[in-house]
C-alpha cells in the first residue's frame, strides 16, 4: 500500500512530551510500524519587514502508516502553518522534517512540487477543484503532472470517482454538483495518485452537516483500508473522527487529547 | 508533463475565457493585418513606380521654362514662364551640336473641352511633332500620326487617347471623324494604343486620354496668346541611357548659349531627367511606407502590450488556480510553461487572423482604393513569427510572475 522507505527508525517517537512536560502513554503497535512523518524540533518564523512572528516554537512529532491522527487548534494556533509544513507547501525555519525517510527540510521548490506529487494528497476546505474542468478531469490533473499515460490516467481517475460513490458524476462539471460531491471528488483527486499521506484541511468547514458526516465516513472507509490520513481541524467533533487526537495552540503540541475526547464522547 | 499536455492545458486556460481571449487576440490581429498591408501598399506603389520607369524610358531628359532652384531668392517660374521656343527645339535637334540627342520632341499642352456630335470630354490637348511618338515609345493602332507635313501646314487634325476616343466616340471608328478643340474643328486622323493604368500616380497624366495636334496648330488655332513661338516642354531621347550624361550636358550648354546666359545659375530653363523625377517619386513612397509601417508597428506593439497586461490579469485572477496546480505537483517550470503557451497562442491566433485578413485585405482593398497591394510570402511569414514572438516576449514576465508565486499564499487568497 504505501510506498514509505522507512529511513528513520532510529528516532524514538513522542518527543513533545519532553517539550510540553506532560507525561503521556505511548500508543501504537508493539512491532514499530513505518513513519511516514517525521518532525523534529520545526519551527517556522515569518517576517514581516521588522517584526518576526513564530507560528510554530519547536514541533516535534511522528506520524505512523496507517494512522489517522487530527490535529486540533483554534485559529492563530499554527495548524494552518503546520498543514503547510506537513503538505510540503513551505519549509520550517529551522528544525527538520522526514516525510516517509526523505528529509523534505530544505528541499528546492522543484523537488518539493515532485514531493507533494508523489506523496501527499491534499483534500482543501475549499474543494479547489477547476471549474472549467470534469470531475474526471480534476482527478486526473495530479497523475498529469506525474507524467502517467492518457488512457492510464482516465482509468485511474474513474476507478477513484467510483471509489467515493461517484461513478455517475464522473462528467458533470464542478458547478453541477453539490458540496458534498463536490469534496468527494477532491477526496478522489487526493486518492489517485496513492500517496503516502492525505491531508485534509477543514474538509468539513464548508459543507452542511449531512455532507460534512458524508466525508467523515468516506474518511473513515480510507482509513480502514490502511490510508494514511492527517485532519486538520479547529471542531472537536470532527476531530474525534481521528484515531488520535494532537492539540496545538501558540505554535506548540499542547496535548494529547484523547482523554478529553473520551469525556465528550 | 509534456509539452503536448501542456499545450492542451494552456489551450483550455484560452478557450476558458472566450471573450477575453478574443479581445486580446483582436489586438494582434488589427496590428498584423495593418503591417502586412502597409507595407504591402509600399510594395506595390515601388513595384507601380518602377514599371513606370521601364514605360517611360531611363533616356528622357524634360527641358522645362524657368527655373526650380532659388538659390538668388527670386526666381522661379518653373514650368510656366515661357522662356522655351520651337527654335529651341529645332536648335536641340541639330545631329552638329548634339550627336547624343537622337530626337526632340517640343510640346504645348493646355486642358481643353472637346466635342464630337453631342458627346462632351474634357482632357488634356497636346501640341507636338512627329518625334513625339518615339520619345515616349508609343505607338498608333488605328489610322496614322502626325506627320511633319501637318505641323508645317498648321494642318487641323489630331490624334486621339484610347479613352478619349472611347469617350467621344463610343462606337463608330473614330478615324476620320471631326472633334472641336475649343471650337476648332479637327479631324481625327489616328487613335494611340492603350498604355494601361497607371492612371492614378502622381507623376503623370493618364497616358491614355489625351489629344495630340501639331504644335504648331495648337499654337495657332486652339492656345492663341501672345507667345506663339513658346512650349511648355521640349522632351529629349538620348541616344542610349549611357548618353544620358552627354545629351544633358550638350542640350544645357546649347541652351545657354541661345539664350545668351553666361553663368549656369541664371538659367531660364531646368532639365530633369525622368529617372531622377521617377526616383524622387520612389522616395516619398518609400517615406510613406516607412511611416504607416511605423504606425503599424506601434499598434503591433499595443498589441503585445495587451497581451502582456491579459496575461497579468489572468494571473492575478487564476492566482488559487495556481496554487492548487502546485499543491498537486506542478513545478514552477511548468507553472511556466503552461502561461507562455496560452500567450503564445493568443500572439500567433492574432498573428494568423491578422495575416488572413491582410490577404483577404490586399485582394479586396485595391478595387476600392485604386492602388495595388503587394503581399510577400516571406513579409506574411515574418509577422507570423514576429506575432508569435511577441506572444512569448510579452508573456514572460506575467508567466515567471505565475512560476514564482508561493503556493500557499496563492491557495490562501480569495
Amino acid at each position: 500500500m504505501s510506498q514509505s522507505t522507512g529511513g528513520s527508525r532510529s528516532l524514538e517517537p513522542s518527543r513533545t512530551e519532553a517539550e510540553t512536560g506532560e507525561l503521556f502513554p505511548p500508543r501504537g503497535p508493539l512491532v514499530e510500524p513505518e513513519r511516514v512523518i517525521d518532525l523534529e524540533g520545526v519551527t517556522k518564523v515569518y517576517r514581516t519587514g521588522s517584526i518576526a512572528v513564530a507560528a510554530l516554537r519547536g514541533v516535534s512529532l511522528s506520524i505512523n502508516t496507517g494512522e489517522y491522527v487530527a490535529i486540533i487548534g483554534p485559529s492563530g494556533s499554527g495548524k494552518s502553518t503546520l498543514m503547510h509544513i506537513l503538505g510540503c507547501l513551505d519549509t520550517p525555519t529551522t528544525g527538520t522534517f522526514r516525510l516517509a525517510g526523505e528529509n523534505v527540510s530544505s528541499m528546492s521548490e522543484t523537488a518539493l512540487a515532485v514531493v507533494r506529487n508523489r506523496r501527499i494528497g491534499f483534500v482543501f476546505q475549499q474543494f479547489n477543484l477547476l471549474a472549467t474542468l470534469t470531475a474526471w478531469q480534476n482527478v486526473e490533473l495530479p497523475l498529469t503532472y506525474a507524467g502517467v499515460g492518457r488512457s492510464e490516467r482516465k482509468e485511474r481517475a474513474m476507478a477513484a470517482l467510483a471509489r467515493v460513490g461517484l461513478a455517475g458524476r464522473v462528467h458533470h462539471r464542478p458547478g453541477e454538483l453539490s458540496g458534498g460531491q463536490q469534496q468527494r471528488v477532491a477526496v478522489a483527486r487526493a486518492l489517485v495518485t496513492e500517496p503516502d499521506l492525505i491531508l485534509a484541511d477543514e474538509p468539513t468547514g464548508n459543507l452542511d452537516s449531512v455532507s460534512a458526516g458524508d466525508v467523515l465516513g468516506l474518511m473513515d472507509e480510507l482509513h480502514q483500508a490502511g490510508r494514511t490520513l492527517v485532519l486538520i481541524t479547529h471542531d472537536i467533533e470532527v476531530a474525534s473522527a481521528a484515531g488520535r487526537v494532537l492539540g496545538i495552540r501558540d505554535g506548540l503540541i499542547t496535548e494529547n487529547t484523547d482523554r478529553e475526547l473520551e469525556n465528550v464522547r | 508533463m509534456s509539452w503536448l499536455e501542456t499545450f492542451r492545458t494552456g489551450l483550455n486556460g484560452v478557450r476558458s475565457h472566450r471573450l477575453r481571449s478574443g479581445l486580446t487576440v483582436l489586438g494582434i490581429l488589427i496590428g498584423i493585418a495593418a503591417v502586412i498591408l502597409t507595407v504591402g501598399l509600399g510594395e506595390g506603389a515601388q513595384a507601380q513606380v518602377g514599371s513606370e520607369i521601364t514605360s517611360l524610358g531611363t533616356n528622357l531628359l524634360t527641358v522645362s521654362p524657368g527655373s526650380s532652384t532659388s538659390s538668388s531668392g527670386i526666381r522661379g517660374g518653373f514650368g510656366t514662364a515661357s522662356t522655351l521656343t520651337t527654335a529651341d527645339a529645332a536648335a536641340l535637334a541639330s545631329k552638329q551640336v548634339a550627336p547624343d540627342i537622337k530626337a526632340v520632341a517640343p510640346t504645348t499642352s493646355s486642358s481643353e473641352t472637346l466635342t464630337a456630335g453631342t458627346s462632351n470630354w474634357s482632357t488634356s490637348v497636346v501640341g507636338s511633332t512627329p518625334s513625339w511618338l518615339t520619345v515616349r515609345g508609343r505607338s498608333v493602332t488605328q489610322g496614322r500620326f502626325i506627320d511633319n507635313q501637318d505641323v508645317t501646314d498648321h494642318e487641323a487634325v489630331a490624334v486621339l487617347g484610347s479613352t478619349t476616343a472611347a469617350e467621344l466616340f463610343s462606337r463608330i471608328d473614330p478615324v476620320g471623324q471631326t472633334v472641336n478643340v475649343n471650337g476648332v474643328p479637327m479631324t481625327v486622323v489616328g487613335v494611340l494604343n492603350t498604355e494601361g493604368s497607371s492612371s492614378s500616380t502622381s507623376t503623370t497624366a493618364d497616358p491614355d486620354d489625351q489629344v495630340i495636334v501639331p504644335i504648331t496648330t495648337a499654337a495657332e488655332r486652339i492656345f492663341g496668346g501672345t507667345s506663339r513661338n513658346s512650349v511648355s516642354s521640349i522632351i529629349i531621347q538620348a541616344r542610349s541611357s549611357a548618353a544620358l550624361t552627354a545629351a544633358y550636358q550638350e542640350a544645357d550648354h546649347l541652351l545657354l548659349n541661345l539664350h545668351g546666359i553666361t553663368t549656369a545659375s541664371d538659367a531660364d530653363f531646368t532639365i530633369t531627367s525622368s529617372a531622377s523625377l521617377l526616383s524622387a517619386a520612389t522616395s516619398v513612397d518609400r517615406t510613406l511606407t516607412i511611416l504607416l509601417g511605423g504606425v503599424a508597428a506601434i499598434s503591433l506593439l499595443v498589441g503585445g502590450i495587451g497581451v502582456m497586461n491579459i496575461m497579468l490579469v489572468s494571473v492575478t485572477e487564476r492566482i488559487r488556480e495556481i496554487g492548487l496546480r502546485k499543491a498537486l505537483g506542478a513545478t514552477p517550470g511548468l507553472i511556466r510553461r503552461q502561461f507562455l503557451v496560452e500567450a503564445s497562442v493568443l500572439g500567433l491566433t492574432g498573428g494568423a487572423l491578422g495575416a488572413l485578413l491582410g490577404i483577404v485585405g490586399a485582394i479586396f482593398l485595391p478595387g476600392v482604393v485604386g492602388d495595388p497591394i503587394t503581399i510577400s510570402p516571406p513579409a506574411t511569414a515574418l509577422a507570423l513569427l514576429v506575432a508569435l514572438a511577441i506572444g512569448v516576449s510579452f508573456g514572460v514576465y506575467p508567466a515567471s510572475r505565475a512560476a514564482h508565486l508561493a503556493p500557499i499564499d496563492a491557495l490562501r487568497s480569495e
